[in-house]
């Protein structure tokens, strides 16, 4: 384990890049529990202040010290995003198996049933669902809400991996030594699930932090918790940008790109380092 | 005939199912609200402004329609079926009494030409450009350029249109805040020209956010294809660097980016409703954005089924021309 990620580091320019954003991250995720603020306190600080050595971001015109806030919009939007992958996956994994393993009838039905949700453009039914909750979905409500409208892709990928696994030679060598199915799918196929499903999660998290982001700065969101989109709404509810004030605005804009770009470097140093045909292009005699 | 048995028919089948799919999904989702979303609704809309009483009644019928609570759900799930075969999405609340179906005609166009346009433009500099970066991988250039589309790519698209809005028309104001084109709809240079300039920076942000999209696809399917034996066999044969690119190499990766593009356009749709709502731009994500300032379900719900026949159409629509560009399909 510690060997894998020493040589990424060591080996994969993205990797490390992408580790250095998740680190600065996680960071501002650990400060948020050190904040000598509460989230929701107003006037706690000077207002309109620009940024400087005392107030690192600077603060809004509602007295809110902007690198405090981040911290817990980083959370949050964190928080969304985790459960709404674990949600997604969840449901992705299981139908994708339910159709990649009993086939038939059940899998064409299955079938027709996600390549038609894969059509579906999702954000005008988020848009419908949350305007109806509109000032009472909780942070929760939201990532229940993303996990449910993104199982669709996953489900289709998981079902693929699984039809060729089955009809690869060590199944077969398996099935004819008499090991029981659940053995097969457990000790024998996960492991080939499981880099899959890291690449996976990832897109999810970007998917998830998107959508929050989006729905969020609609005013569809929950306005009422700091999280990176509910800041940028604030944001431009209070006119940083008119009244000059960019930092208020820049600093959520900076922390969502830092995140997602993190995230998506990672998952591509992983996904070389998982995918033996990568390898071997990287081994060939460079031109 | 056999194409049409075995190619043709499930494509379409598969298109009454998407509708079905979609029309059931958008008729349940009011429904497994824990809320009465009718009396907050009329709630909130009175609580800040006046209705004519006219309105307000015809708002309540209309929303228990909606929200199934006169008679049976199945009742209730074929009238809603009813009126959307007859085209009938009820009149707008905030705009009584017109129909949300011509508030959808005025904003359709606008989005239409703004996503014909910036799909086309960001589809093929996406397929150019990512397989001549997979077909020269070593060079300097395809490393810079791939280094700047990973980072766009996973970027919200808000974030990206909203970071172009702030860039181009408030530090350095070369584009217009908000609007579609100056003057009266003609053909004149002066109408289309500023049709142009409007449309520009809101296009521009699509362009960039798909075309990373594609990029990334082209390239790893443009770097498998330079690998292959043909395409190591036209080099050895010293066919011209050109002619390998784009007959040999573009002409593969092609093929299973016109399939992806009729599920990605899905994605692109919703892109386009940001980049409006960010830019002012009068399609339909504009309208969609006021009808969720002012609690319009009506329009929400009409802009979200026009939204699922749309895409399911456009996709059904590309996958039938998929036989004209694939050799395989033909032969069959």
């Amino acid at each position: 384990m510690f060997i894998t990620i020493r040589d990424l580091l060591r080996f994969s320019v993205s990797f490390r890049i992408g580790s250095i954003l998740l680190s600065l991250t996680v960071l501002l995720v650990v400060l948020s529990f050190l904040s000598p603020y509460e989230p929701d306190d107003r006037r706690a600080v000077e207002r309109n202040e620009p940024p400087s050595v005392e107030y690192l971001f600077g603060t809004t015109s509602q007295g809110q010290d902007v690198f405090w806030m981040l911290t817990f919009g980083v959370r949050n939007s964190l928080i969304i995003a985790g459960i709404a992958v674990v949600i997604g996956r969840g449901i992705g994994v299981v139908l994708g198996m339910i159709s990649g393993y009993i086939g038939g009838t059940v899998d064409r039905v299955l079938s027709a049933i996600v390549d038609s949700f894969i059509v579906i453009p999702r954000l005008p039914l988020l848009i419908l669902v949350a305007s109806i909750l509109r000032g009472q979905i909780t942070i929760f409500a939201l990532a229940l809400l993303i996990g449910f409208l993104d199982w669709a892709f996953p489900s289709k990928r998981y079902r693929s991996q699984i039809l060729t696994l089955r009809e690869r030679d060590f199944t077969q060598t398996a099935v004819f030594s008499g090991m029981n199915t659940w053995k097969i799918v457990i000790q024998e196929h996960l492991p080939f699930i499981i880099p899959f499903l890291l690449a996976d999660v990832v897109s999810g998290f970007l998917f998830a932090i998107g959508v929050e982001v989006t729905l969020s700065i609609l005013g569809l969101g929950d306005l009422d918790t700091q999280t990176i989109g509910s800041m940028i709404y604030w944001g431009n509810y209070y006119q940083a940008l008119l009244t000059h004030k960019i930092w208020v605005l820049a600093a959520p804009i900076i922390a969502s790109v830092v995140v997602v770009v993190g995230f998506y470097l990672v998952s591509i140093g992983l996904g070389e380092y998982l995918d033996p045909r990568k390898r071997l292009v990287r081994l060939q005699v460079k031109e | 005939m056999k194409l049409f048995w075995e190619y043709i028919l499930p494509r379409v089948v598969q298109w009454f199912v998407v509708i079905f799919v979609g029309v059931t999904v958008t008729f349940l989702i009011p429904r497994l609200s824990p809320n009465n979303p009718v009396d907050s609704a009329i709630g909130r809309l009175t609580g800040f402004q006046t209705i004519n009483p006219e309105a307000t009644l015809a708002m309540r019928e209309s929303l228990l329609d909606m929200y199934g609570l006169e008679g049976t759900l199945f009742e209730q799930y074929a009238r809603f079926w009813g009126r959307i075969l007859k085209g009938d999405l009820g009149p707008s609340f905030t705009s009584f009494p017109t129909p949300v179906t011509s508030m959808i005609g005025t904003g359709l166009g606008w989005t239409i030409g703004l996503l014909g346009t910036s799909i086309l433009i960001s589809w093929v500099l996406g397929l150019v450009l990512g397989s001549l970066a997979g077909y020269f991988r070593h060079a300097r250039w395809a490393k810079l350029l791939e280094g700047a589309v990973i980072t766009v790519y996973p970027v919200p698209y808000y974030i990206l249109a909203f970071i172009l809005l702030i860039l181009f028309t408030f530090y350095f104001p070369l584009f217009p805040l908000v609007g579609g084109a100056r003057g009266t709809p003609a053909f004149t240079w002066e109408y289309i020209s500023s049709v142009l300039y409007f449309g520009f920076l809101p296009a521009l942000s699509i362009v960039i956010g798909g075309t990373a999209f594609r990029f990334i696809m082209s390239k790893a399917l443009a770097s498998t294809e330079v690998t292959s034996d043909y395409v190591q066999y036209a080099d050895l044969a010293a066919i011209p660097k050109r002619k390998i690119l784009f007959f040999y190499v573009i002409r593969n990766t092609m093929l299973p980016q016109i399939t992806d593009l009729a599920l990605t356009l899905g994605a692109i749709f919703e892109g386009a409703l940001i980049t409006e709502i960010v830019f002012g731009y009068p399609g339909i994500g504009y309208v969609l954005f006021n009808a969720i300032n002012t609690a319009d379900y009506n329009v929400i719900m009409g802009i979200t089924l026009l939204s699922i026949v749309g895409i399911a159409t456009a996709s059904l629509l590309v996958d039938l021309m998929y036989p004209l560009f694939d050799p395989r399909v033909r032969l069959k």
